[in-house]
């Protein structure tokens, strides 16, 4: 009855990423403050020592263990590959990273830089803006299951995008962070962290890419977002790493007194795909929105674990993640909404629907409430099921063939996601990306 | 004959705490002619299968089912470590006063007949059921079938009696359902069973009026671990209610019993469950059926009292369009932990499965839904509906839900929907507005939340059912 007790050797938790990595990975970083090296060295240490998921695991329940792995792997070169740009709407200002690295970035116009907005590399804000940093920086607990990798992610950050938009800035158009993985074996750790402040606005594009379809890569990712009071922030994350990349994606969002937040992340790329999502209502008003569409293909997994808790009376939150299937694709939605005692007048709100597409592919929902006030409307639903037949044949009798009927229905099926993007450049954007996965 | 010693405080002390266990809450010195003693080991299981004077193969199935048991770690990655404070050094795990179970309540000794009396169970006999069986501690106490139910072939026995005397109709499917190995408790069970209801309807026959078995616990720091194996043969019907109560103690006392249905071509199995054990019974029960092709499983299952209730009844949807139901109602008040929901395993093509499960948190209680919905490859036109609805009355109850769906293929439709919500302050003013108070109006509407489900009850038990959540409702307002 007692815990297991680890007796594999200390290399298997580590994989390739071992003491020697990590200190070669502190020697080659630029001067950063002692708080940031202290942070990175005791997150190595607790990667080091924490066990890989176990199949009993409940945070890692239908997630396919066999296939984690963290050999194989090298902290990669800087790369000269040419990258995929994927989206042409106008941004406000453009980072691109590639391999750990600034490769490019578009400046901002200077009368945002002029009112204080800052889109700069995270290498820099640790220096500029160290006490922001420190405040938000990977500050939330990891409590979906990744702490190891959270961990990783820690110890081996690089680099990544800083965005801070004051009290009551509104940025008009978006900003773009782009983080590209090339060749084989490349690991990567992209980190996006915004901070809006009172009253502000802002809408920032993360895309994730890999400079061919085929390398096998290691990614862990992170974002912090911080909506301080009254302000909007929207996020948008796509997903699109080479087909046969590992990737962990680690998100925690902070909702503060009637800010109102909305995230939507996009999922098409790697062969195994796990997301986590933590959203906190700190405060009364406090909204999210967390929005999710996934496209799974071939034998592709995509694991995606919400968190939602409600902390303070008269908080909002509404999910809704639809995943399309194909092929022997298989998809793990496991949310969770957590109502803290107290937190009356909570409006939570968790959907998943599964459109089946295939015979072969398998989805899995595991939709859970712990509620522990009692003036509260929660609810949640799941579905999993084909196209409707009597949709299908609407469309047929109207002389439009099946295979077309059934693409404007899967896209139907997207588009109540996508209807609620206000930026429309966007939501076309969005569209034309789904679509190329359709394309065989 | 000694008089009956109350064990619990006067029922005003704490009127919210337990529904009407006043009634349920009385135990007598009975003097048990068998007894294992305290504690866990494979003497306790010889004792138990020498008293039973038990075939070779019993025994040997025991004494794995004792190694499986004592290999199985406690589940606590997913479940409540309230676990943990269970104490299997502790516990009585055979306590018996006779083996043979009595055919008139005339035979049954005084002190156990009056107690059945008290808890009305002949008077039921007579109006409304087609068999009892009254398992006191370990064994059955009583046991009869009205004539006219036996000349059909139905068999209802005990479980011992079952497997020795129609071992050629028990044995093939006793343990296939649930085998020793399926969970920590099943394991327990199946090393120390005793009791419990072996039942054999043949082809074709339909029991008009329901079969029921009553458990009592009467003995401190006991473990009751009845057996329960139904098989309906082809195109057969039966209906199985079962209820329970025992004495309140200071001390837990262990309830884990293993219920298999088997519905054949066609059959159709009701089982009834209102348990409303007192709030220190650890009550983890295992309870799962086999759908064959056609075949109807439907468990009505209704939890009110004890400390901790796990218990997830299931089906296994084995045959062509066999189909699967559960209805569940939870109660949980101060200080219990009502952790139920269920399981539905579809295995052919167009099986069908619905459940609706209602629960309703009162003061510090906590109820929680669980349920597995499974359909794997290759089948086609599989359907499962599953409706979790939480009622939370007061400000710090606490309700949790966590259900994982499993769906193949293409071809099927799977929906799970949940709520979590309170009493509507409209309803409660609009009802004291035509005079009722708070409490009657509070009562009123639990009563509304649930009525769908109770209706679906054989009316004797909605009736109770009601009255019982009137109880519970008292004094939860104000």
């Amino acid at each position: 009855m007692s815990a297991p007790t680890l007796t594999s050797p200390a290399k298997s938790l580590t994989g390739s990423f071992t003491a020697d990595a990590f200190a070669a990975h502190l020697a080659s970083l630029p001067p950063l403050p002692a708080w940031w090296l202290d942070r990175k060295r005791a997150a190595y240490e607790r990667f080091a020592s924490l066990p890989m998921p176990a199949r009993t695991d409940e945070t890692w329940r239908f997630s396919n263990i066999g296939t984690l792995t963290l050999d194989g792997f090298t902290l990669p070169e800087p790369t000269r590959a040419k990258l995929y740009s994927p989206i042409g709407i106008p941004k406000a200002a453009k980072l691109v990273f590639a391999n750990n690295r600034l490769s490019s970035r578009e400046a901002l116009a200077a009368d945002l830089a002029k009112r204080g907005v800052i889109v700069d590399t995270l290498q820099h804000a640790l220096n500029q803006h160290g006490d922001l940093v420190r405040e938000h920086l990977l500050a939330q607990p990891p409590k979906l299951g990744s702490a190891k990798f959270a961990a990783l992610h820690e110890a081996f950050l690089t680099d990544g995008a800083f965005i801070h938009v004051p009290k009551g800035v509104e940025v008009g158009l978006p900003i773009g962070v782009f983080s590209y993985a090339a060749g084989a074996g490349a690991a990567v750790f992209p980190h996006t962290l915004v901070v809006a402040g009172e009253n502000s606005r802002v809408t920032v594009v993360e895309y994730f890419g890999s400079a061919t379809e085929t390398d096998a890569h290691f990614a862990v990712g992170a974002n912090d977002l911080y909506a301080g009071h009254g302000s909007q922030l929207t996020y948008i994350g796509k997903q699109d790493w080479s087909r046969a990349a590992l990737s962990f994606q680690l998100n925690s969002t902070v909702v503060r007194r009637d800010a109102r937040v909305q995230s939507l992340n996009l999922h098409l790329g790697a062969r195994q795909a796990r997301h986590e999502s933590l959203s906190q209502l700190q405060a009364p008003g406090a909204f999210s929105e967390m929005l999710a569409l996934t496209v799974a293909h071939g034998t592709q997994e995509f694991d995606q674990r919400t968190l939602q808790i409600h902390q303070a009376p008269n908080t909002k939150s509404d999910l809704l993640y639809k995943n399309a299937l194909l092929d022997r694709a298989k998809t793990i939605f496991s949310g969770l909404i957590i109502v803290d005692p107290d937190a009356q007048k909570t409006d939570a709100y968790q959907s998943n629907r599964n459109l089946m597409l295939s015979d072969e592919a398998e989805a899995n929902s595991l939709p859970g409430l712990e509620i522990q006030a009692n003036d509260v409307r929660c609810t949640h639903g799941a579905t999993s099921s084909r196209i409707d037949p009597e949709q299908e044949f609407y469309l047929q009798s109207r002389g439009i063939a099946k295979d077309a009927a059934d693409e404007l229905l899967t896209f139907g099926f997207f588009e109540e996601v996508l209807a609620k993007l206000e930026n429309e450049g966007l939501h076309d954007a969005l569209r034309d990306l789904i679509k190329t996965k359709f394309k065989k | 004959m000694k008089p009956p010693t109350d064990t619990l405080a006067p029922p005003t002390e704490n009127p919210v705490a337990g529904i009407d266990q006043s009634s349920g809450n009385f135990r007598y010195d009975v003097k048990y002619e068998l007894d294992a003693g305290t504690g866990l080991s494979d003497r306790t299981v010889d004792y138990i299968s020498a008293a039973k004077k038990e075939a070779p193969w019993i025994r040997e199935f025991r004494q794995k089912a004792l190694q499986t048991f004592l290999a199985k770690p406690l589940p606590t990655h997913w479940a409540t470590r309230d676990l943990e404070n269970i104490n299997f050094d502790k516990i009585r795990y055979y306590l018996s006063s006779g083996q043979k179970p009595k055919r008139t309540w005339d035979e049954v000794p005084d002190d156990i007949k009056q107690t059945f009396e008290r808890l009305g169970i002949p008077e039921q006999e007579r109006k409304f059921l087609a068999g009892v069986e009254a398992q006191f501690d370990s064994e059955a106490a009583y046991s009869n079938i009205k004539e006219i139910v036996s000349k059909q072939g139905v068999i209802f026995v005990n479980s011992t009696e079952g497997l020795r005397e129609h071992p050629e109709i028990f044995k093939k499917w006793f343990g296939k359902v649930i085998p020793t190995s399926d969970n920590k408790f099943s394991a327990l069970n199946s090393a120390v069973f005793s009791g419990g209801s072996f039942i054999y309807v043949p082809p074709g026959v339909k029991v008009a009026q329901p079969l029921q078995a009553y458990f009592r616990i009467n003995a401190e720091n006991f473990g009751q671990f009845e057996r329960t194996l139904i098989i309906a043969d082809e195109g057969a019907e039966v209906t199985y209610m079962e209820g329970c109560t025992a004495p309140k103690f200071s001390t837990s006392t262990l309830h884990s019993a293993v219920v298999e249905l088997v519905a054949l071509k066609g059959a159709k199995i009701q089982y009834i469950t209102v348990q409303n054990w007192s709030p220190n019974v650890f009550n983890l029960v295992t309870k799962r059926g086999l759908a064959h092709e056609e075949a109807e499983i439907k468990w009505i299952d209704c939890n009110i009292g004890s400390r901790l209730t796990m218990k997830y009844p299931g089906v296994i949807l084995k045959g062509r369009k066999a189909r699967g139901e559960v209805l569940s109602i939870a109660l949980a008040n101060d200080g219990q932990h009502q952790d139920t929901g269920a399981k539905m395993i579809h295995a052919a093509d167009e099986t069908t499965s619905n459940i609706i499960a209602k629960s309703i948190s009162v003061g510090q209680g906590r109820s929680t839904y669980r349920g597995t919905v499974h359909i794997p490859k290759h089948l086609k036109g599989c359907k499962n509906n599953t409706e979790c609805d939480a009622l939370l009355i007061n400000t710090n109850s606490r309700t949790d839900t966590y259900p994982a769906i499993t769906v193949r293929g293409d071809r099927h439709a799977v929906q799970h929907e949940a709520s979590v919500s309170k009493v509507s302050e409209d309803q409660i003013f609009y009802m004291q507005q035509r005079g009722l108070t708070e409490g009657q109006a509070m009562s009123l509407s639990v009563n509304g939340f649930i009525n769908d489900l109770a209706r679906q009850f054989p009316m004797e038990y909605s009736v109770e059912l009601k009255r019982l959540i009137d109880l519970e409702m008292e004094g939860s307002v104000g």
